[in-house]
């Protein structure tokens, strides 16, 4: 649910980084947090078990520049990848405006991808969304690793509407900033194309 | 527009901050914010240099919603006030118009009796105001496309141009 204040002029977006356990979506964050001047970002929230795996969500805000005058910020977000935490994955999409899914690349982690992408259109559509429509970035992350799939076979089996589709190693930050302004890039058009914007709007003018 | 959606007006933003201040006052509390359910902080008032209010409303929203999943597991709709008390400072959760989250943030001026009685009275006025906002949006829808060129200024080239400044 974007937050646009038209009497500061700015504008906030909620991103959220779905995909199955340990696939990455911390280190996506975690790459994002160390390579933005402290000044452009808050601090990186994790609310994480003792051994480190996502409990509840991590979060970071991240300021992206200026469009048109008008300060953009968004708010990341990752859920816990671990089956057993369904009831915190559909409480973070909650207010969401767009979706970047992490896939393991990994040919052993192919049926816990395709799992997890059934899961998300199931807690979407419970939030009152639908996957056909909500701005959708398929990230294919672990490319270093041997035991990852090709390329194109990954895509055609995780696609699931054309969606851009980067590859990325986010133990190293390869495709993790590209990621990023691919899904900035689709909630902000998208934002452009509705009638109103959706969620708050802070106008100036009195009615 | 989807349920979710509010347009707020500058005149609406006065009233809110208006009844979050007296609220503040009213009950000695440090800081008290409006944040949606979303984690958006959408109003606040007091020492809010002091904290970082970004974080504070999004880890707010997780609490909302893991507590709105414990109330469906005994059946509930909502558990509509959390409360969390430390040595010193307190934090006073409570629901309001089933959309915003108010969030009183207290210490040792204050006392728990004092910030229920007026969060009680200030979610009251809150209610009354969201309730006029729906309703003059469900009215007025006209109003807001006003919004419409402002948001179509921005072009392809202006995202791309985001992230390299």
């Amino acid at each position: 649910m974007a937050f646009v204040d038209f009497s500061a002029r700015e504008i906030h977006c909620k991103i959220v980084y779905y995909g199955p356990g340990l696939c990455g979506k911390t280190k996506n964050l975690q790459f994002l947090h160390e390579r933005t001047s402290p000044s452009r970002r808050g601090q990186l929230i994790s609310l994480a078990t003792p051994n480190e795996r996502t409990l509840f969500f991590d979060f970071l805000p991240l300021d992206v520049g200026s469009l048109r005058g008008f300060q953009t910020r968004l708010h990341l977000y990752t859920v816990p990848g671990q089956v057993f935490y369904d009831a915190a994955r559909r409480a973070i999409l909650r207010g969401v405006d767009g979706i970047v899914f992490v896939a393991d690349s990994q040919v052993a982690r192919l049926a816990a991808n395709v799992e997890s992408i059934r899961n998300l259109e199931k807690n979407l559509r419970e939030q009152g969304y639908e996957i056909a429509e909500i701005p959708y970035v398929l990230q294919l992350n672990k490319r270093d690793l041997s035991s990852a799939m090709p390329v194109a076979e990954l895509s055609r089996r995780l696609a699931i509407k054309g969606e851009p589709t980067l590859e990325a190693t986010a133990a190293t930050g390869a495709g993790v900033f590209e990621t990023l302004k691919a899904i900035a890039r689709l909630v902000l058009l998208d934002l452009r194309k509705r009638r109103t914007p959706s969620g708050f709007t802070r106008a100036t003018a009195a009615s | 527009m989807s349920p979710a959606d509010l347009v707020l007006y500058e005149e609406d933003f006065r009233r809110l901050q208006q009844i979050l201040r007296r609220l503040r006052q009213e009950s000695g509390a440090s800081v008290v914010l409006l944040v949606d359910k979303g984690g958006q902080r959408i109003a606040s008032v007091g020492d809010v240099e002091a904290l970082d209010m970004t974080a504070l409303a999004s880890l707010t929203a997780g609490n909302v919603a893991a507590t709105d999943g414990l109330a469906r597991i005994l059946g509930e709709q909502e558990f509509s006030v959390l409360l969390h008390e430390g040595e010193k400072e307190n934090i006073h959760v409570s629901i309001v118009a089933r959309r915003v989250i108010l969030v009183v943030i207290f210490g040792d001026r204050s006392s728990l009796g004092l910030v229920r009685l007026r969060v009680r009275q200030a979610g009251a006025e809150l209610e009354r105001a969201f309730a006029e906002i729906t309703e003059r949006m469900e009215r007025e829808p006209v109003l807001h496309s006003g919004f419409e060129p402002l948001l179509a200024e921005i072009t392809d080239e202006d995202i791309d141009r985001l992230f390299t400044e």
